[in-house]
């Protein structure tokens, strides 16, 4: 009885180690500029009040940051899903030669830094005229999730009985129609938490965000030029925006996080 | 039934041909910009010009110490937190939802979560103040506090990345038949022993995954320092940004790149031969 108290503290010691630095921030976010530059300072809010915020999103470009993020976002979301679930689905359902080396080749992209792929294809960009849009970023934000996408959706289609599956075929469905009206809406929990992960992994993207755009910012890429420059209430608002989102998606996605990291991960 | 033999080739066409022109072309290309000169030919001046940097020196030794640091005390509070959460029964899904949120912070937003602590009148110094150790602000991140500045970094980054760690390594756990333990219970093992001669053996893949993309990772963060130090604790993939947004010099950034990606590359080797090399021998 005593081991368990003890692993509950131990747990509880963990979890304030994560909330709290959060809380913290919070906070800034929700209260006036005196209070954040305050000293010293409460644990607790002085006053809440919306006037960090509201002085964050009067500055100017940061809704255009904001809208940028998730437009790249969301394209990511599409190209991740329209080139990974079909190599999944591959993967899951069909043995063919190459399917070893194909999931070699998937993994080995992972020993690579995103570096070296965003100083050429900036370059490569500009010639194509594809500079400075969500475009450009969301290419290379779906070469980071691709492979993920790819990974998730083989283990989600894997989980579907194979069985179904054909026996919709001796009742006269395609192998389409099979796939549309049967295989599809069971795998589509886990495709939602696949699309949620590869907004995440774009939503967070720093450095590809930063060498594609110029005027065109995401909200990352944004918050990264301006900061050294700016107040510290338009940081820790800039800094809230970013983990809010974060906080949802993990929360939607937390039943299939070891779907996704585990076998992800093989 | 002669064409479903192309089938999955055709499935898995759209993405080979996709990582082929945003992967492997770049990769290439990155190597060409790093090695050659303005008028075409082959040459090391990049690497040259790029090693002479005022900032080259301190940001390899910052990122290599930081990678060094983080990394295995990422892996050990990783590990401790997976094993504590076998033993909780009540509130597990909660313990381990709250466990996993970092998972979603990215690095530039941890760098600014750790600021707001850090920073001149932030709450570290207001916490100091409470228990009576300071009377006026302490400035912790700028260059004059080096040591104090880095800190800050590493433990943003613990803060921040062991989760990423801590799932891979609860995945792994779940792997292990429970009967193993059991067994080794029957004949008197303790607790203690059961993790060291059990538990750890059979975690050893799951720790090299986790420690190979860790590690990887580790080398491409740089706006955790850039939020909390800006160029005071300069860092590789940092002044890779630099060099290209800053000075607009591809050349030399992609020099950077293609030295993290060796560094990357390398470790991912030895970790390989390391943790092997131990398997064989047990």
């Amino acid at each position: 009885m005593r081991h368990r108290t003890f692993y509950l503290a131990l747990a509880l010691i963990f979890c304030a180690w994560v909330l709290l630095p959060i809380f913290l921030l919070t906070i800034l976010a929700f209260t006036e500029r005196q209070a954040i530059f305050a000293w010293p300072k409460g644990l607790l809010p002085e006053a809440f009040s919306l006037e960090t915020l509201r002085f964050f999103f009067g500055v100017q470009g940061v809704w255009r940051a904001l809208r940028n993020s998730v437009v790249v976002a969301l394209l990511t979301v599409v190209f991740a899903l329209a080139l990974g679930a079909p190599a999944g689905y591959a993967l899951a359902r069909y043995r063919f030669a190459g399917k070893d080396a194909y999931r070699v080749m998937i993994l080995i992209t992972r020993a690579f830094p995103l570096m070296i792929l965003a100083v050429p294809l900036a370059v490569r960009f500009i010639d194509l005229g594809l500079y400075d849009t969500p475009w450009a970023v969301a290419l290379v934000h779906t070469a980071l999730a691709l492979p993920f996408a790819a990974l998730i959706t083989s283990s989600i289609f894997l989980g579907i009985p194979r069985e179904l599956e054909e026996a919709a075929w001796t009742l006269g469905c395609t192998r389409l129609q099979a796939f549309v009206k049967l295989v599809l809406p069971l795998a589509l929990p886990g495709l939602v938490a696949t699309a949620i992960f590869a907004f995440v992994i774009s939503w967070n993207e720093v450095f590809a965000a930063t060498i594609l755009t110029l005027r065109e910012r995401t909200l990352t890429a944004y918050l990264l030029t301006v900061l050294p420059d700016s107040p510290l209430p338009f940081r820790f608002a800039g800094g809230f925006f970013l983990i809010v989102p974060a906080l949802a998606f993990i929360f939607a996605i937390r039943r299939y996080l070891f779907t996704l990291w585990g076998i992800a991960n093989r | 039934m002669h064409r479903e033999r192309f089938t999955p080739y055709l499935l898995i066409a759209p993405s080979i041909v996709f990582l082929l022109f945003l992967f492997a072309v770049p990769v290439f290309e990155a190597l060409l910009l790093a090695l050659r000169a303005p008028d075409g030919s082959l040459t090391l001046a990049n690497f040259q010009r790029m090693s002479r940097d005022l900032y080259f020196a301190d940001a390899v030794r910052n990122t290599v110490l930081l990678v060094v640091i983080t990394v295995p005390l990422q892996l050990v509070l990783a590990l401790a937190m997976a094993v504590l959460l076998q033993g909780i029964a009540r509130g597990r899904d909660l313990v381990l939802y709250v466990w996993t949120i970092p998972l979603g912070v990215s690095d530039l937003a941890a760098g600014i979560v750790w600021l707001a602590i850090f920073t001149e009148r932030g709450y570290l110094n207001s916490f100091l103040n409470w228990i009576g150790l300071i009377e006026r602000p302490q400035i912790w991140l700028s260059y004059e506090t080096p040591a104090m500045l880095f800190l800050a970094v590493v433990i943003a980054e613990i803060w921040r990345a062991t989760a990423i760690m801590f799932v891979i390594l609860v995945a792994g756990l779940q792997l292990i038949p429970k009967e193993y333990g059991e067994a080794a219970e029957v004949f008197g093992a303790t607790a203690w022993r059961r993790f060291w001669r059990v538990t750890l053996p059979l975690l050893k893949p799951s720790m090299q995954v986790a420690l190979i993309l860790r590690t990887i990772a580790a080398f491409g963060v740089f706006s955790v320092a850039l939020a909390l130090g800006g160029r005071d604790i300069p860092i590789l993939a940092g002044e890779a940004h630099y060099w290209y947004n800053l000075y607009r010099n591809p050349a030399i950034a992609s020099a950077y790149a293609v030295i993290i990606m060796g560094i990357s590359i390398a470790i991912t080797l030895v970790y390989l031969r390391l943790l092997r090399s131990r398997q064989d021998e047990s």
